[in-house]
């Protein structure tokens, strides 16, 4: 045990029992932030902040609401929106942040790959983070059919239903999820167990990870400079703070995470106060009822664009069922983008994607076909709109298959540092 | 000094062994616990007077949670030899009433005689076959016995087992 003096102070104490300083060091002042970032930098700690706000007012509606398929709806509709002060508050925070977190889950894994940062040592940033958005997507599904209206109700029918597709066992596996043969009251008990208490640890678990992963190979910046962090670090430990390419996270870089953090939750207050609806189905206002499906069903809009490659498909080809290419692209959706790292063949060569010339195309075409995909996925899928999706699926895929040649091709450029320009 | 490696690894393959053994026996018990319950499973036979109906009418009832549609056929609606019931001389067709797709109820639309379902466009017949849209199949017919001019489900009757040669 090390030497215990007589300590000199509050602080003093705590250091020499718990290594508060060297702690404090480590995490935040002697944590080094390189300075060419810009504002879509702070997504990650306008998350964390999100998070805690999701955290806070669960806790608080997680005290009147009642997991009993005769019970959940009123606790919900009626004990909480009108008996419990301030309860309306909570579940608008809770609903609007749920939505809101997936925007800038969004924003925070474009700029990754728009700036390469899943790249070259950076692997296991961008699968803990892949890893937090499917469980975000778990617990946000688990938490939307809690109040048990029709459109919770058949997302729920809907979703489980999809384990079916699995060869062999599905139709066993969709009765042993739901605990009946139909979505009931087990089913509700258990996405209640998920949501408030597996699924958030997990999250909290991939959290610390996903953190500890950024530790080793750093932060990326704006031009994905290579740089010495330890030279950077002493030479602004030394004073030459001008010189130096770093700044610790505390307090110089937190500074300007808080700014970006004060603009965020203005914008979501403005939209808990005066907007909450958007997050809000109407559909969802009716109790559930195992009886009648609501005339369309969707999911909420940060589903949409992987919703719509599912059903894209809508006709038979060469022998499979629609249905069955449908799940198959609709695995695909979901596994391709943990496999980014992997499919971009130009492995040396970290730059942002305006360097890039045949990745910048890619990666607009990109995002411009999952808007389609989302805003498709809304729209009843009849008529043109079924071929629109249909189309917008196709592309969806063809730009996953393309990303290893076309990034093998950049490679192979020797101009420009593999740059290609 | 080899003796004391291989006594170690013993201790260490008899640990992992039991912790492995002990790992698959809860692994059993998580499964069986969300397995659904007995008064679940024993969800009872439910049986339906048929002999009420008119022709042409389509009948929605309730079976271990899930619709059931009975449509008494009319003479002009097309038979079909590997699906309908016959009960009391009349022409039946039962089906569980969820979407073979992703189990949304389909609504019957008299004018067109068919089922459509709003969820992803499917469209199945007076029979319950798919005809258009992503459902990968039919429409599942309910096990049932035909008892005169009523129908129990739930239990699986000759005229069910003829329908449905072998399920999977």
């Amino acid at each position: 045990m090390a030497e215990i003096r007589k300590a000199t102070g509050f602080i003093d104490w705590l250091d020499q029992r718990l290594a508060v300083n060297k702690f404090i060091k480590v995490m935040m002042t002697e944590y080094w932030i390189p300075k060419n970032i810009n504002f879509l930098w702070a997504m990650g700690v306008v998350l964390m902040v999100l998070f805690m706000i999701l955290i806070v007012s669960g806790i608080f509606l997680l005290m009147y609401y009642k997991p009993d398929i005769k019970l959940a709806f009123d606790s919900v509709n009626y004990t909480i929106m009108q008996e419990v002060e301030y309860g309306w508050l909570w579940r608008h925070i809770h609903g609007v942040s749920a939505s809101v977190i997936f925007l800038v889950i969004y924003i925070h894994m474009f700029t990754g790959i728009y700036y390469g940062s899943y790249k070259k040592g950076r692997e296991i940033i961008w699968l803990t983070g892949m890893a937090l958005f499917g469980m975000f997507s778990a617990e946000a599904f688990s938490g939307y059919m809690l109040p048990w209206g029709q459109m919770s109700y058949w997302a729920a029918q809907v979703i489980t239903n999809l384990f079916g597709g699995i060869p062999f066992i599905g139709e066993a596996l969709v009765v042993w999820i739901r605990g009946d043969f139909l979505v009931a009251d087990a089913t509700l008990t258990r996405f209640f167990m998920l949501h408030v208490l597996l699924l958030p640890l997990v999250i909290l678990l991939l959290i610390a990870v996903h953190f500890y992963s950024l530790r080793v190979p750093h932060v990326n910046n704006q031009e994905s400079e290579e740089f010495d962090f330890e030279d950077e670090a002493k030479k602004y430990l030394d004073g030459k703070k001008v010189e130096s390419k770093v700044v610790p996270f505390w307090p110089v870089f937190l500074s300007k995470d808080f700014f970006v953090v004060g603009v965020a939750l203005t914008i979501f207050f403005y939209l808990v106060c005066f907007h909450y609806d958007f997050a809000m189905d109407p559909i969802n206002f009716e109790p559930a009822n195992n009886m009648k499906t609501p005339a369309h069903i969707y999911p909420e809009w940060y589903f949409l664009w992987s919703y719509e490659v599912l059903r894209g498909f809508f006709f038979d080809i060469a022998g499979v069922a629609a249905m069955d290419i449908g799940l198959a692209a609709f695995g695909f959706a979901n596994v391709i983008f943990m496999l980014l790292p992997f499919l971009d063949r130009n492995t040396d060569h970290v730059a942002p994607a305006h360097k890039r010339p045949l990745f910048f195309v890619w990666f607009w075409l990109l995002l411009i076909d999952m808007i389609v995909l989302t805003v498709y996925g809304k729209l009843p899928p009849t008529g043109n709109n079924a071929w629109v999706g249909f189309g917008a699926t196709i592309t969806f895929l063809v730009l996953f298959i393309l990303l290893p040649i076309i990034t093998k091709m950049e490679a192979n450029c020797k101009c420009h540092n593999g740059g290609c320009k | 000094m080899a003796v004391e490696t291989s006594r170690r690894d013993f201790i260490g393959m008899a640990f992992g062994g039991f912790a492995a053994a002990g790992g698959v026996i809860a692994l059993g018990a998580m499964k069986k616990t969300w397995d659904p319950l007995p008064s679940v499973q024993s969800a009872g036979f439910i049986t339906v007077d048929l002999s009420s109906m008119r022709e042409g009418e389509v009948q929605t009832i309730q079976w271990r949670g899930k619709p059931i549609f009975i449509l008494k056929k009319s003479a002009d609606m097309p038979k079909n030899e590997k699906r309908d019931i016959v009960a009391g001389g009349s022409r039946y067709a039962v089906m569980i009433g969820l979407c073979t797709h992703l189990g949304c109820i389909p609504t019957w639309t008299p004018s067109t005689k068919q089922f459509k379902c709003a969820c992803h466009g499917g469209e199945f017949d007076a029979s319950g076959v798919n005809t258009f849209g992503p459902p990968p199949r039919p429409m599942d017919i309910p096990p049932f016995k035909i008892d005169g001019a009523k129908l129990v489900l739930g239990e699986e009757g000759p005229e069910y087992k003829k329908l449905v040669p072998k399920k999977a």
